[in-house]
């Protein structure tokens, strides 16, 4: 008999023990405040006595994470989970490996949570199967005021200022944009350009719907005039330059201003530089009520095993929890893609990123970035991309690079 | 009498049929991992597989879309073709003039060789990420220049569109040039003296006994040289990648990292794939007729 009650306890042990899954994690946070930021995830996964088992492969843009992932997929054996952003998402769907999450996004009520245009990303067919992790912002313009006032320039709202700003500053022995010359970053400011130059409308036409009318038109040239316009005013060792040397640059009082995302103020903190003393995050000109966006998040593969479902849902559910989106974007420096977060937490830059997130999110201007892999298939941004670096580094005319955007466009369609 | 006769051929056969039988792994591991994945990339490059793939039949609308509407691929070729003709011409010129020098005899004969030859110890992408560093404008050789006091002294080939891929010819031509010194060293070596000493004799000067004689008798190396550094040529997408990442704008784009970015970047695994099958056939085109002519020339003797 006691051999029975002690074999019985054994087995439930062993059982209960059972019913903790495990979830194998994609992903390429690598660095020192984004493994941390991965790493709370983790606990808080532990904390309800699931496993974490951490996938990770370096790279910063993903791209051999993404190869590994193609091969796991196609082998049919694919992580729990996975670190894949915007349209993306819904070629994966297309491949009907995903999982559903809309039982987790019923309870937690993601529907309130989430603007509809990032709910809109992380849906396929109507149905949650990714669940988004942060917000990051494209069109900040990062300043060194010194530098501004020692040219006597004032910072620029629109592009028509920018001219007169960076003439001023050039005349002053300063270099007038930090420029990185590497196809990201060249892609980064074209499209802060579209949407400053031609307003939400037209910047949703060309850089989201990919019309080819868009692409092909006034607008356009325009758009790219003045793209060559700010690149006359960018210094000779641009290209191939990383965009961290050219915050840098900013930093040493060497360059006035930088068109970067919000990431770029971890180096600006980094460099022990406090805002609106010795940096200045302004909107980048005419965008200064838009919100480009770039939002990383995790896509949900269907997993065998029902205790691997229910860690994985565990997972989901804990991502858009407050504890785990204040503790995790104070720590990458982006903001938390959860609306109605207390900004307390967070420093001064971030809380106006937050105010201009739920601001745009109302009037319609909140739109996924171009560049960043939000807006549209990775094989038109980068027919895109192809177009907008060669136009910048061939003396190639606006309205002949407009032409071949468009035609571009739809031969990767 | 018979039963020894019997056993020597079962032996004669066994040891006949032992290397097939030692290589036929490493057969059939090469023909289904190298000719066969061949096989599926031509297939692959007939489909529309975008982002994993998928086995429908398409044709060859990849090949029409990559030849007519994709300009980055037409300055992918061209480069190959630059940078493959500059870089064989550059390294069999220097490698052969550095080998009659070194040719001469000279004291420290071995030292020299080993100068020339250690960048080939190198990987193409130390040799890229160096030469990045000394051709940038604001930190390698135009600052030293300047400071050395030539003030108007501009070397900008590496971010210039129209110049950059020269700067992948340079660096790749420092890295291999000492290894065809080395094999023109060799093939000098083993020149035989007599036929030299005859010409001495009969008159000839040094030069033209290298012109007329020696480099001649070279053919068989210049031969190897060229196969193995277009080998090198065509497959450089390391030092590209280090070097310049497809240059300012894609100026420095060659077909593997147009092949690399389509395939694997975008999502366009089809349209990469067709690409891949252009670089093979490329390839064929050189190798076939070289192979045939050994071919016939062996069996002829």
């Amino acid at each position: 008999m006691k051999r029975l009650v002690i074999a019985v306890l054994l087995v439930g042990l062993v059982a209960f023990g059972a019913m903790a899954g495990e979830v194998e994690v994609l992903h390429w946070w690598t660095s020192g405040g984004e493994a941390a930021a991965v790493a709370v995830l983790k606990q808080l996964l532990e904390k309800e006595g699931h496993t974490w088992k951490d996938f990770a492969v370096a790279g910063g843009g993903g791209d051999a994470a993404m190869t590994v992932l193609k091969s796991r997929a196609v082998a049919g054996n694919p992580p729990t989970a996975a670190q894949v952003k915007g349209p993306q998402i819904q070629l994966w769907g297309d491949e009907g490996v995903l999982t559903n999450l809309d039982d987790v996004a019923k309870a937690e009520k993601w529907d309130t949570l989430l603007p509809k245009v990032v709910a809109d990303v992380m849906k396929y067919q109507g149905h949650y199967v990714a669940v988004p992790v942060n917000v990051h912002r494209i069109n900040w313009m990062w300043v060194n005021p010194a530098v501004f006032k020692k040219a006597g320039a004032k910072i620029p709202t629109t592009w028509a200022e920018f001219e007169t700003a960076a003439k001023k500053i050039q005349a002053a022995g300063f270099i007038p944009v930090a420029w990185g010359g590497e196809p990201w970053q060249e892609a980064t400011v074209f499209e802060t350009i579209v949407a400053g130059l031609g307003g939400t409308d037209f910047y949703k036409q060309s850089m989201i719907e990919a019309k080819p009318e868009a692409l092909n038109s006034a607008t356009m040239v325009k758009v790219l005039e003045t793209l060559r316009m700010v690149t006359q005013y960018t210094d000779k060792g641009a290209p191939g330059r990383s965009w961290n040397l050219a915050t840098a640059m900013v930093i040493k009082g060497e360059a006035a201003m930088q068109f970067m995302g919000d990431w770029a103020k971890g180096e600006f903190t980094a460099a022990g530089k406090k805002p609106d003393v010795d940096y200045i995050a302004a909107r980048a000109p005419g965008t200064a009520k838009q919100f480009l966006f770039n939002i990383d998040s995790f896509i949900m593969f269907k997993v065998k095993s029902a205790e691997n479902e229910k860690a994985q849902k565990a997972m989901a559910r804990l991502i858009l929890q407050p504890d785990f989106q204040k503790v995790f974007n104070v720590n990458k420096g982006s903001i938390p893609v959860r609306m109605g977060m207390p900004a307390s937490a967070f420093d001064i830059p971030a809380q106006l990123s937050m105010k201009d997130f739920a601001a745009s999110s109302k009037s319609g201007d909140l739109v996924p970035s171009m560049a960043h892999e939000m807006a549209v298939f990775p094989a038109i941004r980068g027919a895109i991309m192809d177009v907008v670096t060669n136009y910048i580094n061939s003396d190639l005319s606006a309205k002949d690079a407009a032409a071949q955007m468009a035609n571009a466009v739809q031969a990767a369609m | 009498m018979k039963e020894s006769h019997a056993r020597g051929r079962l032996a004669d056969r066994l040891e006949g049929g032992l290397p097939r039988l030692v290589l036929a792994p490493t057969f059939a591991a090469i023909l289904v991992f190298v000719y066969g994945f061949i096989a599926w990339t031509a297939w692959i490059s007939l489909t529309n597989s975008r982002l994993l793939p998928n086995y429908k039949f398409v044709g060859i609308a990849q090949y029409i879309t990559l030849f007519t509407r994709e300009p980055r691929w037409w300055v992918a070729i061209l480069n190959l073709f630059v940078f493959s003709s500059l870089f064989i011409a550059f390294c069999i010129a220097l490698g052969l003039i550095l080998a009659v020098l070194l040719d001469q005899r000279v004291r420290a004969e071995g030292f020299f060789r080993t100068i020339y030859l250690y960048p080939m110890a190198l990987s193409f992408i130390v040799t890229g990420a160096a030469w990045k560093w000394i051709l940038n404008p604001d930190l390698g050789l135009e600052r030293l220049v300047q400071q050395l006091g030539f003030s108007g002294f501009t070397f900008r080939w590496l971010v210039d569109s129209k110049m950059a891929i020269y700067t992948v010819v340079l660096a790749a031509v420092w890295q291999s040039a000492g290894f065809v010194l080395a094999l023109f060293l060799a093939g000098l070596r083993g020149i035989d003296d007599s036929i030299i000493k005859a010409a001495q004799v009969d008159g000839a000067s040094l030069p033209r006994i290298y012109w007329r004689i020696i480099i001649p008798s070279l053919r068989p190396v210049f031969l190897s040289s060229v196969i193995i550094l277009s080998h090198i040529a065509i497959k450089s997408f390391d030092l590209v990648m280090v070097l310049t990442r497809g240059g300012p704008g894609y100026s420095t784009d060659m077909p593997a990292t147009f092949m690399y970015a389509f395939a694997f970047n975008r999502g366009r695994l089809a349209f990469g794939a067709a690409s891949a099958m252009v670089m093979f056939l490329a390839v064929m085109a050189l190798i076939v007729p070289y192979l045939y002519s050994e071919l016939r020339g062996t069996r002829n003797a």
